[in-house]
């Protein structure tokens, strides 16, 4: 392998952050901003919807987040109940199931992402050097499918396959080996939820890194197999390096969701039985809030939660500046 | 020039058999579950206990379709469905379109602070709770336009079409429509629509399987079953358990009732995925493109 190549593909352009991308502001625009806006007043009347969507529905419920400090009663409205600083985080943190909470978010997400993070890479390093294009095609098409599939269906699915006389059982049986009781076992709650996740989503997760794959510069290509490259040593210097963009903004978006693990399927996935493992911040903060209508609590450890979130998306994306130098912002 | 076909090392030739190989087992592993599932529906539930049902179905019956299909909850189930996908989905691309394409001009004075302002909350919300209040304040708490409005527009659907009208409408071309007297909204109407089929057809797709697929909002807006949309029909009867009771009540005994019971879970199955499944091998190309744009270009 030549040092030169690796070194090509090393040097292309960082592109620039890729939330930020393209609204850059040309600075001849900066005088004359009243006459932009008295030119373009339609363009004000277009947004307006969205904007008032925003405030309503995302920007005024943070303004009520501000309940996590109070005794809210809807009878006193949010201004009007009692301020009591963090009485509802403490006792959060206090609570004899914080740890487990903690526990059981944490390790699910972080095994999540360690699982569900690298497969699409390599479904889609391994499609794109696929010899036959049209079963490649064929391939792409049917492992794309699950995405679409709803969680409550995906989730049934769980539930006939890992029943006691579901296929999975059955498996077990003609090697002779005891059926599991799946769903009413803590310890599977973690690898059902995870495989199913697998199931699911590697397919399509692979896309984008297929997209990316595909504007590898041929040439590239050419000139290592005349430089008697295998293949396999193509994948490793010049595929993964021209994926290795999209990798860290995908890895950093994944890790500053951690605590953001889905609601929907874990609650779904929970039986009386495996709530040992399957009780998460996200599960409880919505029995605790809806069902028992402990307003105030729940969103405390709402709270919790989002700045949790925020402050490893943040410290993340620091790090992954450092490192190569992009990020989200 | 294809180099990679003409002289292949003995290396490589290892390689592409590994990679065949093993593609194989994932396209295996992948289809399997959904093909069992279609032959599970139709099979007899005793076989299929048994362990006597893997490649095809055995003793073949449509008593699970008959029992589903006589059953009103499935289909109130998805008018409902229907009804919030239809009005949601236009309520979501009469919004993404118009904020989108006021973002993507350049000359849109305050394009920055808003985009930060909308971008800012795909990172920070004030979760479930504050977000509840809000729509119980506003009324809409038990009726379907929880499940509608408080889903208008979703950021990263902005991006995306924003992102395109970028690349698509260049900025010359409203100058000149601008010179022959051409307003904004004709501008937009007339000539900025047209020239975005593609992406309203990839925005229509992934607003609607959203709202197709979503069951979350329903769990927490709606008590009231007669407006319940097809995915939570789906979770009472595949998770809960509770449906299934009342479709096989006329059952005398408790393992008729689970028998049956079962072969109706792996009917519901097909019957709620139908729709997307049948259309999906045609608008495929359109999500990937979508999640191309937004990936790579944006």
């Amino acid at each position: 392998m030549k040092p030169g190549l690796s070194k090509e593909s090393n040097s292309m352009p960082t592109p620039a952050p890729i939330l930020t991308r393209g609204i850059e502001k040309p600075p001849k625009y900066r005088k004359n901003w009243w006459k932009l806006i008295k030119q373009n007043w339609e363009l004000y009347l277009f947004l307006l919807p969205t904007l008032v969507y925003f405030l309503i529905f995302h920007y005024w419920p943070m303004y009520g987040v501000q309940i996590a400090f109070r005794n809210f009663s809807p009878a006193l409205g949010i201004s009007g109940s009692e301020w009591v600083g963090l009485e509802h985080f403490i006792r959060f943190f206090e609570s004899y199931n914080f740890w487990t909470l903690m526990y059981n978010t944490l390790s699910l997400s972080v095994l999540q992402l360690l699982i569900t993070f690298p497969l699409p890479i390599v479904v889609a390093l391994m499609l794109n050097q696929l010899i036959f294009k049209r079963y490649k095609k064929f391939v792409q098409t049917i492992i794309y499918a699950p995405h679409f599939i709803s969680v409550v269906v995906l989730v049934g699915m769980v539930y006939v396959f890992f029943s006691n006389n579901g296929l999975i059982n059955n498996f077990l049986m003609i090697f002779g080996l005891d059926s599991i009781n799946f769903l009413a076992d803590a310890n599977w709650f973690k690898p059902l939820y995870v495989g199913s996740s697998v199931w699911q989503e590697t397919g399509w997760a692979a896309i984008i890194y297929l997209a990316a794959l595909a504007a590898v510069n041929p040439e590239l290509h050419e000139a290592a197999i005349v430089d008697g490259a295998s293949k396999f040593q193509r994948v490793l210097h010049i595929d993964i390096p021209a994926i290795l963009p999209i990798m860290i903004i995908l890895l950093v978006l994944s890790v500053g969701n951690i605590m953001n693990i889905g609601f929907e399927k874990a609650y779904l996935l929970q039986t009386p039985l495996n709530q040992s493992s399957s009780e998460i911040i996200p599960t409880y903060v919505y029995k605790v809030g809806l069902q028992q209508a402990q307003y105030s609590f729940a969103a405390a450890v709402g709270l919790f939660n989002a700045m949790i979130n925020l402050i490893l998306l943040w410290y993340v994306n620091r790090i992954a500046k450092r490192i190569s130098g992009q990020g989200l912002w | 020039m294809d180099l990679s076909s003409i002289n292949r090392s003995k290396q490589d030739k290892i390689f592409d058999f590994f990679n065949i190989a093993l593609l194989t087992l994932l396209l295996i592993a992948v289809m399997y579950p959904l093909y069992f599932v279609i032959i599970a529906s139709i099979s007899n539930p005793d076989r299929i206990f048994a362990g006597d049902v893997w490649l095809f179905p055995r003793d073949i019956t449509f008593e699970g379709y008959i029992r589903i299909f006589q059953d009103g909850k499935i289909w109130t189930g998805y008018k409902n469905t229907i009804i919030y996908t239809t009005l949601g989905t236009a309520l979501n691309i009469a919004l993404t379109l118009t904020a989108a394409y006021a973002l993507s001009r350049k000359d849109f004075y305050g394009r920055t602070f808003f985009m930060v302002m909308f971008v800012f909350t795909m990172f920070f919300s004030g979760g479930l709770i504050p977000t509840y209040l809000v729509v119980k304040d506003l009324g809409m708490v038990n009726t379907m336009w929880a499940l509608i409005i408080p889903k208008a527009v979703a950021v990263w659907n902005i991006i995306v079409a924003r992102t395109f009208f970028q690349a698509t409408i260049p900025n010359e071309m409203h100058e000149a429509a601008k010179v022959d007297g051409c307003s904004n909204t004709k501008f937009f109407l007339k000539i900025v629509l047209p020239l975005s089929k593609p992406i309203i057809a990839v925005m229509v797709l992934f607003y609607a399987v959203s709202h197709w697929n979503s069951y979350f909002d329903a769990l927490i807006y709606l008590n009231d079953e007669s407006l319940y949309p097809l995915q939570m029909v789906l979770r009472n009867i595949l998770i809960q358990n509770e449906a299934a009771a009342t479709m096989v009540g006329d059952l005398d005994s408790f393992a008729a009732q689970q028998r049956i019971a079962e072969l109706i879970k792996y009917g519901v199955i097909i019957v709620g995925s139908l729709p997307l499944l049948i259309v999906y091998p045609f608008i495929q190309k359109y999500f990937v493109q979508g999640v191309m744009i937004g990936g790579i270009k944006g």
